[in-house]
C-alpha cells in the first residue's frame, strides 16, 4: 500500500467523470423524468375528466330520453283525446245527417200521400160523378156539383 | 494453472498476484519503484476503463432519450437515477446540482470497478502477461490510489460546504466552541480536525479494505485444487456480488450524508 502518482491521475479522472455526469448525463434525464411525471399526471387527470364527462353525457341522456318519453305520453294522450273528439263529432254529425235524411223521407211521405189523397179525391169524385150519371141516366155538370162533391169527398176521406 | 502447490510457490504466487504493473515516470520503466514517482498502469486503466465505460453507456442513453414509453435500457438507466435522486433528496439537506450527479457517478463508477473482482484472478494476468505485462491487478478499487482519489474529492467538498453553508466566521464559531463550550476551545478544534478528517480516510480504506481482502481470498481459492474450486469460489463469488454492490452504496450514501453533515449546523 503505498501513494503514488496513481491518485494524481485518480483525482483528475474523477473530476471529469463527476463533470460529465453533472453536464451531459443527470440534466436530460432527470428532465426526461419530470416531463414523464407531467405527462403520466396530465394523462391521469385527462382520464378522470374524461370518466367525469362519460358520467354527465349518461346522465344528460337519460334526462333527454325522460323527456322524449314524457312528450311520446302526452302526445299520445293527446291523440287519444282528440280521437274520442273525433269520434263523438262524427256520431253526432251522423246522427243530426240520419236525422234530416229521416225528416226528408217523412216530408216525402206527407207529400206522398197529400199528393195521393188529392188524386184520389179527383179519382173518387169522378168516380161518384160516373156512378151517379149512371144511376140517374143523366149527364151531371161536374163543374156545377164540384162544391157537393168535395164536401163529401172530404168528409169520407 | 496452479493445481497441488508447495508453499512457496503459493506464496510466489500470490505474492506475484500482489504487485501493481508499474511505470516508472522517472526513468520511463516498466519495473523499478521510483516512490510516489511512480503510476499503477493496471489501477489507471481499469480505473478509466469502467468510466469510459459508464460515461459512454449512460451519456448514451441521455442522448437517445424517449419521454414516451421508455424502452428497457433507458428504463434501467431511470431506476439507478429514480433510487439516486430519492436518496439525495432523503439524506442531503439543501439544494445542490452537484451532489446527485456526485452520487450517481460514484455508485456507479465504484461498482463496475469493483466488478472486476467477479474475474477470474488470473484471466487479465495470464492474458496480458502474452504481451508482456509482468503484472497486473484487475481491480482498481483494491489500490489505495484509487479509493483516495475519490475521497479526496469528498474531503475537499466537504470543506467547500461546510464554508458555503457557514462563512468563515460561522465555521471558525462552530469548530471552536462545538461540542464542548468556549472554554475547551482547544481540545474542539482538536475534535473538529480528527471528525473531518477520519471522514475521507474511513471511506476509502473501507472500500480498499474489502476489496483488497475480496482479491486476496479469490488469489487463495485459485491455490486449492481446480475441482474444489467451485465449491468454496463459487461461494465467494457470490457473496461478493452483495459485497461489490453495497461497497459501492455505502461510499456513495456516506458522501452524501457527509456532504449534508458539512451543510447543518453541529
Amino acid at each position: 500500500m503505498e501513494i503514488n502518482l496513481t491518485l494524481i491521475g485518480q483525482l483528475i479522472t474523477f473530476a471529469i467523470v463527476v463533470w460529465f455526469t453533472m453536464r451531459f448525463v443527470w440534466p436530460p434525464l432527470m428532465a426526461n423524468l419530470d416531463a414523464r411525471q407531467l405527462l403520466i399526471s396530465n394523462g391521469l387527470a385527462q382520464a378522470a375528466q374524461a370518466a367525469t364527462d362519460l358520467e354527465q353525457a349518461h346522465a344528460a341522456a337519460k334526462t333527454m330520453l325522460d323527456e322524449a318519453k314524457a312528450q311520446a305520453q302526452v302526445l299520445l294522450e293527446q291523440t287519444h283525446k282528440r280521437s274520442l273528439v273525433l269520434i263523438d263529432e262524427a256520431r253526432s254529425d251522423a246522427q243530426e245527417e240520419g236525422q234530416r235524411m229521416i225528416n226528408i223521407a217523412k216530408n216525402e211521405i206527407v207529400r206522398e200521400s197529400l199528393a195521393a189523397k188529392e188524386s184520389l179525391r179527383h179519382q173518387v169524385a169522378s168516380l161518384v160523378v160516373a156512378g151517379a150519371t149512371k144511376i140517374l141516366g143523366k149527364e151531371i155538370n161536374q163543374a156545377a156539383n164540384q162544391q157537393l162533391l168535395d164536401d163529401v169527398i172530404n168528409q169520407q176521406l | 494453472m496452479l493445481s497441488f502447490v508447495s508453499i512457496s510457490d503459493a506464496s510466489t504466487y500470490v505474492q506475484h498476484h500482489l504487485n501493481h504493473w508499474q511505470w516508472n515516470v522517472i526513468t520511463g520503466q516498466f519495473n523499478g519503484d521510483a516512490g510516489f514517482w511512480t503510476a499503477n498502469l493496471d489501477s489507471m486503466i481499469v480505473s478509466l476503463f469502467a468510466a469510459v465505460l459508464y460515461m459512454g453507456f449512460f451519456g448514451w442513453v441521455a442522448s437517445h432519450i424517449k419521454t414516451g414509453v421508455p424502452g428497457k435500457v433507458q428504463n434501467s438507466v431511470e431506476m439507478v437515477l429514480n433510487f439516486v435522486q430519492k436518496l439525495v433528496v432523503e439524506s442531503f439537506h439543501g439544494k445542490s446540482k452537484l451532489i446527485a450527479p456526485l452520487a450517481l457517478t460514484i455508485f456507479i463508477w465504484v461498482f463496475l470497478m469493483n466488478l472486476m473482482d467477479l474475474l477470474p484472478v488470473d484471466f487479465l494476468p495470464e492474458t496480458l502477461a502474452l504481451f508482456g505485462v509482468s503484472h497486473f491487478r484487475s481491480v482498481p478499487t483494491a489500490d489505495p490510489n484509487i479509493t483516495f482519489g475519490m475521497s479526496l474529492w469528498v474531503f475537499v467538498l466537504l470543506i467547500y460546504y461546510n464554508f458555503k453553508a457557514k462563512g468563515v466566521f460561522g465555521l471558525g464559531r462552530e469548530m471552536l466552541t462545538k461540542p464542548f463550550g468556549k472554554w475547551l476551545f482547544p481540545l474542539n478544534i482538536a475534535f473538529r480536525l480528527l471528525e473531518d478528517c477520519v471522514k475521507p480516510v474511513s471511506l476509502s480504506l473501507r472500500l480498499f479494505g474489502n476489496m483488497f481482502a475480496g482479491e486476496l481470498i479469490f488469489i487463495l481459492i485459485a491455490l486449492v485444487p481446480w475441482y474444489v474450486q467451485w465449491t468454496v469460489g463459487g461461494v465467494w463469488a457470490i457473496f461478493h456480488i452483495l459485497i461489490i454492490t453495497l461497497q459501492a452504496f455505502i461510499f456513495m450514501m456516506l458522501t452524501i450524508v457527509y456532504l449534508s453533515m458539512a451543510q447543518d449546523t453541529h
